[in-house]
Parts: structure tokens; C-alpha cells; sequence
């Protein structure tokens, strides 16, 4: 058996975060964002925390291998996958269905779960299981235990920055608590589900080369991927709306430093 | 008849932190809304009992409880089984449970377990017709939907900030103590326990009046053409000191720690506010050489009064993001400011 880990990467597209968004009631009740399919898309920044972790991982770590397995509308999927192929080595498992963040997270983390079971060569007893704490878009912080429980993984770590494997093959986790602190737990080893915030690796680079080598098996991914339907579950939305967050700005010019410095102590204070 | 279940964990204390105790609050507004309902307390922890006769007046109708040393540690195997056999005893058709990080991790886990649903983050809710109804944000705070479920149960985490705390007179609480085996399963994971951020200093504090917001500003070359890192630090680490104030960051300033620049020792990622950072609750905010742009103000959503000092008269700040901008060196600026705090 080898040693290695298998490194599971859930993980879609969201809208630009400098895109403004509209809702609007679709037809079938389920809310949706204006013009939705045309709005420039990245990845999903906690997911891609999560995805440049594993391949750090797995270059590490001899004999292992990454798998993003992703959900959304495959002409935006195929956009997508012109950028992120070229940041780091994945092979792709691409899901045709809706990247809403109205949707559902358990009728997500269905489509995810099964399309895992599916993956050809999986050890699922080496598996790690990766994804975002949060998405940027339905943004519950639910999908990946959901995912976790469906495929039995039953350590599971949230908002993790920090995974480090011991000599003995443990894991220990760093996760985000409250008050700027951590929590430090060990697992014994895989299979364990991470949801990882920001972690501790700047983006990679661009590596054309990286991009080809991907791109093999991108395009028979995208081209295979199988549609499913991701809804809202039993949800009924009243409204969803954008609230008025325009504030009547005072802008203060002009006025020397030691004013502005009072004018603010006076405000700390009250 | 709506069987509510309210779920909390207790502190290293034995007591119930701040968002427990508003958590409550909700579960006892909702019962009060649906008139027909009950109310059950599910607590989880080492000892329960004092934290059962703190809020043993809440009015719940039932105390259960799983209790122990392997229940006192925050831990997804031992967690998820606990609130599963609080849900079962209790027959829940509604759960509510703070949305701290022990619980976030856990519920959703649950709520497959349960064949429920799940909503987090919860910032509202009303009674419609009957029918609870919830309010929560989608796309990091950019939307918020009201909706509501048919499915049951339905587990809702309630965000911290929204509702008062519950407070009432302590008694004696009548528990009963659930028995739960951990299989090996569950105790694969040993918790070792909290740990600070490698930064200098601990800078976030979640209680505070004051948010103070650095930018990448702070680090970038000024009029003279030169940097002032130690500077800045020396000014904001001094403001932090006198006001108490918890310390946010732009990504840009605490991505340049990853990118190997200087960056100021007390900052990590935790400190970053925004769409890939924390989304803190403070009554004020001041933002200091921060642009504001859009992903960053995300994470203002709730600071209800923000300000700002930019040498950019045009920074986003201006446009509607801010009660007020002040146009000026926030160097300057924060060195006077300083030194009024000190003289008291
Ligand atoms: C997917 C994605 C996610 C993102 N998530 C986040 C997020 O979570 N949080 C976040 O913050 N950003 C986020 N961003 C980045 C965001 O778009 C901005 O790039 C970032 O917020 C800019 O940080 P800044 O304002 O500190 O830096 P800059 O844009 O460099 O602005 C520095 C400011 O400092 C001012 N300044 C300089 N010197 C002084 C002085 N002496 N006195 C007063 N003012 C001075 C300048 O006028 C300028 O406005 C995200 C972007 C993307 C694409």
C-alpha cells in the first residue's frame, strides 16, 4: 500500500468579489443573481487556500495525489480552469450543475459525496478530504461536513491554517477559535476532513507548464462531466434583498491634524 | 407542537459564553412567538451542573445533558455524537445553538445525522403564519434572505451580536444526564488544546466598542519617499493599548507577510476583516490607510458607525462607506490622537 495521501479538493466558482450583485426571484422561486451567468468568476478563495495546500502537501509527501473535484455551470467551469490550471498539479472531477449560492448545502454536498465514490483509484482510507471553511457564496460553512458524514469521515477540522504530519503519520491541526486564538488537536491519521481558511502559502505562480500538463486531463474532465441537479432543498424564500448600506459620507478636509485628533478621541469616547 | 431544543457547549469554566447565552435568548423569543411549543436545554461538557443552575429560570421545560471529560473538549467525533442523543432524547423539530466555532464545526455533521436541514449563522428571526422564519446572509454579507423549511428537524446556528444575552436568576437545575458511549471513532482525535497566534501580541478582542482597521497604507512609502513600519507599529500597538480596541486588517497588509515583506509582528490573517476574513461585530469602526474597497467593506457589515482617515480623498471610503472620512496623514493623525489618550 503506499504512503501517500489521496487529497480530495471540493471546491467551485463564485463571482468576482468586485462584481456587484443583484438578486432577483428566478422563476422556479428560487432566488438567483442578475445576469448570473455572465459575471466574471474566481475560485472560491477559501476552497483555493485549500487546494494550494494540498499540492504543497502532496509535493511533499511521495506517492500522493489531488483531485478537485468541482460543481457549477460547465462553460464557466471550463473559464475557470484556463487560470487555475496553470497554479498547481490536480486532477479535475468536474460536476455540471448550478454554483448558486441559494442552493442547498446538503443537496450539494450530495453531488459531491457521490462524485467522490466514483473517483477510479481513490484509497479513501488515505483520503483527506479538503475544502473552504465558508463559501464566498451560500457562505454557511455546512457543505464539507456534509460531505465528511456522507462519505464516513468523522474527524473533521474547521477554519484549519495549519496541518502538519508527524513522523508517527498523525496529523495535527491547527483550527481557528474565538478571540484570535487556535485550537490544537492531533488525529491519528486519514481519513480526516479539513475546511481550511487562509492557511499559512501565498498564491503560487503561474507555471505554464504545470497548465499543460493539466490541461489533459481538464478538458476530457470538462467534457465528461456529469449534469446534476442542485437545488434548494425544502427552502422558501420570502425575499432576499440587497440592504441600502449607502451612508451620507462627511468628508473632512482640510483641518489640521490636532482637530481631526480631537474630534475622533471625542467620538472613541462617547 | 414545535419541540425546540436549545444546544450549548460550556466554557473551560464550566459557565456559557456570551453567544450561548444569546442563543437562548432566541430559543425563548421563538417559543414565545409559536405559543404552542416546548423548550429543552441540551447542554454538552465536562460538568454541567453549574452552567444548568445559572439559566436554570429560562423557562425550558427540560434539562438534558451529555456530560464528562471526553464531552469537556471541542472535538467533531465526540460532538457530533453528543448533540445527535440530545436531539433523540428531545425529539426535536427545532435546534438552536450558538454559532461558535465548536458548534459551526459540528452541526452540519448533525443535521445529515438527523436527516435535518440547516441553516447557520442565523441573524433573525419572526413567526409567520405558525411558521418560524429565518433571516440569514448570503454572498459574505452582500444579501440577506428570509426564508423558511418544511423539513424537520431544523438546526439553526444564531450568529453572535444579535440577540441579548439571557439573564436571569440562578436555581437548581434538574438534569438529566444522557449516556453516550465513544466508540474508537471518535476519540481518534486528541485535543491538545488552545493555542495564541504566533503574532506578538494579542490583538483581537471581540467584546470591544472599538474596531481599529489597518491597511496596507501603514507599510507603503510616504511623502518622504521613505517607509515608517516601526512607526506605525509603535502608533497602533499605543492606540490598542489605551483604548482596548480590537485590531483589524486589510488583506493586502497581512498577505504581505506570505509575500516575505515586512509586516508588522502583532498581525496574522486572523486579524483580516473581510470577504476572506472575519466579519466581526463592534459598535464602532476606524479605518486607518485602508482603501475600503468593496471585499474589504464586506467585512464591516456589522460596525455600525465607521470612519476613516485616507490621504485619498476619492478612496472608497468616500463613497458612502463611511459616517466620516477625514482626509489626512494617519500618522500624523494617530500620533495626536495618542497623545490626548494618554493625557486622559
Ligand atoms: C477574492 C478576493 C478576496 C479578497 N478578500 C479581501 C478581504 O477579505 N479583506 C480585504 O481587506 N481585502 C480583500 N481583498 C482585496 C481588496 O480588493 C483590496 O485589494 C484590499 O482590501 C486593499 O487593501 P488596502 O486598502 O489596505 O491597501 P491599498 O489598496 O494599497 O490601500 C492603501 C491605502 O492607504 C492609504 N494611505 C497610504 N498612506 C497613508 C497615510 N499616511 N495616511 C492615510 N492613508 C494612507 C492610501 O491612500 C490607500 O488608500 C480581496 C480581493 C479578492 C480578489
Amino acid at each position: 500500500m503506499s504512503n501517500g495521501f489521496h487529497i480530495v479538493v471540493c471546491g467551485s466558482l463564485v463571482p468576482d468579489p468586485l462584481q456587484t450583485l443583484q438578486p432577483v426571484m428566478g422563476a422556479s422561486g428560487l432566488p438567483e443573481l442578475k445576469s448570473e451567468m455572465m459575471l466574471p468568476s474566481v475560485l472560491d478563495p477559501w476552497a483555493g487556500h485549500a487546494l494550494f495546500e494540498a499540492a504543497h502537501l502532496a509535493a511533499k509527501t511521495p506517492e500522493s495525489k489531488v483531485w478537485l473535484v468541482s460543481a457549477g455551470p460547465k462553460a464557466r467551469l471550463q473559464q475557470l480552469m484556463m487560470t487555475l490550471a496553470q497554479k498547481v498539479p490536480f486532477e479535475l472531477v468536474a460536476l455540471d450543475g448550478s454554483a448558486s449560492g441559494f442552493t442547498d448545502a446538503s443537496s450539494v454536498a450530495k453531488s459531491l459525496s457521490e462524485a467522490i465514490e466514483g473517483i477510479a483509484g481513490l484509497d479513501r482510507s488515505r483520503m483527506l478530504l479538503f475544502g473552504g471553511c465558508a463559501s464566498a457564496s451560500r457562505d454557511a460553512g455546512a457543505t464539507m461536513q456534509i460531505v465528511g458524514e456522507r462519505l464516513s469521515i468523522h474527524d473533521q477540522f474547521l477554519a484549519v491554517d495549519e496541518l502538519d504530519v508527524e513522523n508517527d503519520g498523525s496529523l495535527r491541526i491547527l483550527e481557528r477559535i474565538e478571540g484570535g486564538q487556535y485550537l490544537e488537536s492531533v488525529c491519528e491519521g486519514p481519513p480526516a476532513m479539513l475546511g481550511w481558511a487562509t492557511g499559512t502559502l501565498p498564491e503560487p505562480k503561474n507555471n505554464p507548464q504545470v497548465g499543460m500538463m493539466n490541461m489533459r486531463t481538464i478538458m476530457p474532465a470538462l467534457q465528461r462531466a456529469q449534469s446534476v441537479s442542485v437545488g434548494a432543498g425544502d427552502s422558501t424564500f420570502a425575499s432576499v434583498e440587497v440592504p441600502q448600506q449607502r451612508r451620507e459620507t462627511r468628508i473632512v478636509k482640510d483641518l489640521p491634524a490636532d482637530e481631526i485628533a480631537r474630534e475622533l478621541v471625542e467620538w472613541i469616547r462617547s | 407542537m414545535a419541540s425546540i431544543l436549545y444546544v450549548a457547549h460550556t466554557e473551560a469554566d464550566g459557565t456559557l459564553c456570551k453567544p450561548a447565552l444569546e442563543a437562548l435568548e432566541a430559543a425563548r423569543q421563538l417559543k414565545g412567538s409559536l405559543g404552542d411549543a416546548t423548550l429543552t436545554v441540551g447542554l454538552i461538557g465536562h460538568d454541567v451542573q453549574a452552567a444548568a443552575d445559572a439559566i436554570a429560570s429560562c423557562g425550558a421545560d427540560r434539562f438534558l445533558a451529555v456530560a464528562g471529560s471526553e464531552f469537556g473538549v471541542s472535538r467533531y467525533g465526540s460532538d457530533a455524537l453528543a448533540i445527535t442523543e440530545l436531539v433523540k432524547a428531545s425529539e426535536a423539530t427545532v435546534i438552536l445553538a450558538p454559532a461558535t466555532s465548536r458548534v459551526t464545526r459540528v452541526l452540519p455533521g448533525v443535521a445529515n445525522r438527523c436527516d435535518g436541514c440547516i441553516d447557520t449563522q442565523v441573524t433573525g428571526m419572526s413567526v409567520e403564519d405558525g411558521q418560524a422564519q429565518i433571516q440569514r446572509w448570503y454572498y459574505r454579507q452582500r444579501m440577506v434572505a428570509t426564508l423558511t423549511r418544511d423539513q424537520s428537524p431544523w438546526f439553526l446556528s444564531i450568529a453572535a451580536g444579535v440577540y441579548d444575552a439571557w439573564k436571569g436568576d440562578t436555581g437548581t437545575a434538574q438534569v438529566e444526564i444522557l449516556a453516550v458511549e465513544l466508540d474508537g471513532g471518535a476519540t481518534r482525535t486528541r485535543v491538545i488544546g488552545t493555542k495564541a497566534t504566533d503574532s506578538d501580541t494579542q490583538t483581537i478582542r471581540p467584546e470591544a466598542d472599538l474596531l481599529l482597521v489597518a491597511g496596507a497604507g501603514w507599510t507603503k512609502k510616504q511623502a518622504d519617499g521613505q517607509t515608517h513600519v516601526p512607526d506605525a507599529e509603535q502608533l497602533l500597538l499605543e492606540f490598542l493599548d489605551s483604548t482596548q480596541a480590537s485590531l483589524g486588517s486589510s488583506k493586502s497588509l497581512v498577505d504581505q507577510d506570505a509575500e516575505g515583506q515586512a509586516v508588522m509582528g502583532f498581525l496574522s490573517h486572523m486579524n483580516q476583516v473581510g470577504q476572506t476574513g472575519s466579519t466581526p461585530r463592534h459598535p464602532k469602526g476606524l479605518a486607518t490607510c485602508c482603501h475600503g474597497e468593496e471585499p474589504h467593506v464586506v467585512g464591516w457589515r456589522f460596525i455600525n458607525q465607521r470612519r476613516a482617515i485616507n490621504m485619498d480623498p476619492n478612496c472608497s471610503w468616500a463613497q458612502g462607506k463611511a459616517d466620516v472620512l477625514y482626509v489626512a496623514d494617519a500618522f500624523e493623525v494617530m500620533k495626536k490622537v495618542n497623545d490626548l489618550l494618554s493625557k486622559g
